[in-house]
């Protein structure tokens, strides 16, 4: 399958189906920080994604903020 | 898997409420989330126009988007900070998510006032982070007096809550601690009240719902957050969320309940007011002033030659 990585654009090819919580962690997320996405839809993370899958992985992690205040 | 709400096929799995949602349900139940948070903490009154801080991101796209739904009287309030390319795509999304629902936005161009973020780093050699949030803070309050917003609200998750917790308790900031609540009510006449309806609303589900609104926002980060403090506090906090689900939301949750009364019961000392722009202050100059003298002064003598 064929995986673009958001923020980075990163682009990686997996061979053969797996499960999303399996790609997300050959990628290195830990689950729930970032969304499975084929086409239009989520993809859950106990879900399988297919050999041929176009798969977006998005990274949900933001911050930065001064430890005094978190000001977004 | 199953949509725990209406058995239809779910499209998002959350662990730590040991839930499975299809779209319609998950996006009822975000909604539902905000709006007890809201009522439960008594966040905004019946009637009151919110201002409603949006950086161009998730979490405050998201929060606008279901503040409208829920709906209340809202205005965007969008600070351009002046960080190059990241900026400018910020402040184009906001701008284009307004438009596109024909709703209220006000729009501060820093570097317009030569306050760009860079560059007042730059010249102070303060965190980027730090100048950053010394500005939004002022301009959140000013704006909001000036146009005469009750309370202004900010997206921030809990995630953001709970990292932000883990820094203060790791260094035992006392002041600090005794300050983290989702509502802050006003010290001063120049202030607001300042409330957080997405406290109990994790990142990922923050982004979800922005993904099955269809709201575009700026996925990019900010490239000043780069080794930033607090996403190491919120790395270390999901490895324990993935080892113990919920983990997040009782550390703050409990939190909250239990230990913020105790340390909110000290009396604070109210601020003063600034001589140099009428808002509150903990010295003569509130940090904003302090931060704008520092940063002309620095700019006069580098203009004459000087570091």
């Amino acid at each position: 399958m064929r995986i673009t990585i958001l923020p980075t654009r990163k682009q990686v090819e997996i061979v053969g189906r797996r499960r999303a919580a399996d790609v997300l962690r050959e990628l290195g997320f830990l689950p729930g920080t970032a969304m499975v996405i084929r086409g239009d839809v989520l993809v859950p993370e106990n879900s399988m994604l297919e050999a041929d899958d176009d798969i977006e992985v998005r990274s949900v992690i933001s911050g930065g903020a001064p430890q005094r205040e978190a000001a977004r | 898997m199953k949509c725990t709400r209406c058995k239809a096929p779910a499209e998002v799995q959350l662990r730590q409420h040991n839930s499975n949602f299809c779209r319609a349900c998950f996006l009822f139940f975000f909604q539902r989330q905000v709006e007890r948070a809201i009522e439960k903490e008594r966040m905004i009154a019946p009637g009151e126009a919110v201002l409603v801080a949006v950086s161009g991101g998730k979490d405050s796209l998201a929060l606008w988007d279901v503040l409208v739904g829920l709906g209340y009287t809202t205005t965007g309030l969008h600070l351009s900070l002046g960080i190059g390319e990241y900026s400018d795509a910020s402040t184009e999304k906001t701008v284009a998510f307004a438009a596109a629902r024909n709703l209220p936005l006000i729009t501060v161009p820093l570097a317009e006032q030569g306050l760009a973020v860079n560059d007042v780093a730059q010249l102070t050699r303060r965190p980027a982070c730090s100048a950053c949030g010394t500005m939004k803070r002022h301009y959140f309050d000013q704006l909001a007096v000036d146009r005469g917003f009750p309370v202004v609200a900010t997206g921030h998750n809990l995630d953001d809550e709970a990292a932000r917790l883990l820094g203060n308790v790791l260094h035992w900031q006392m002041p600090h601690l005794a300050r983290q609540r989702p509502v802050l009510q006003p010290t001063h006449e120049r202030f607001v009240r300042k409330v957080k309806p997405l406290f109990r609303i994790t990142e990922y589900e923050a982004a979800v719902y922005a993904f099955m609104r269809g709201i575009d926002y700026v996925v990019d980060e900010c490239p000043n957050a780069v080794g930033a403090t607090q996403l190491v506090y919120k790395d270390m906090l999901n490895r324990l969320e993935a080892a113990s689900p919920g983990s997040k939301l009782t550390f703050v949750q409990d939190f909250l309940a239990r230990a913020q009364p105790a340390l909110a019961s000290a009396p604070e000392s109210p601020p003063n007011t600034c001589t140099g722009c009428g808002m509150p202050a903990f010295g003569e100059l509130c940090g904003f002033c302090r931060l704008v003298r520092e940063t002309e002064t620095k700019r006069e003598r580098r203009a004459a030659g000087g570091r």
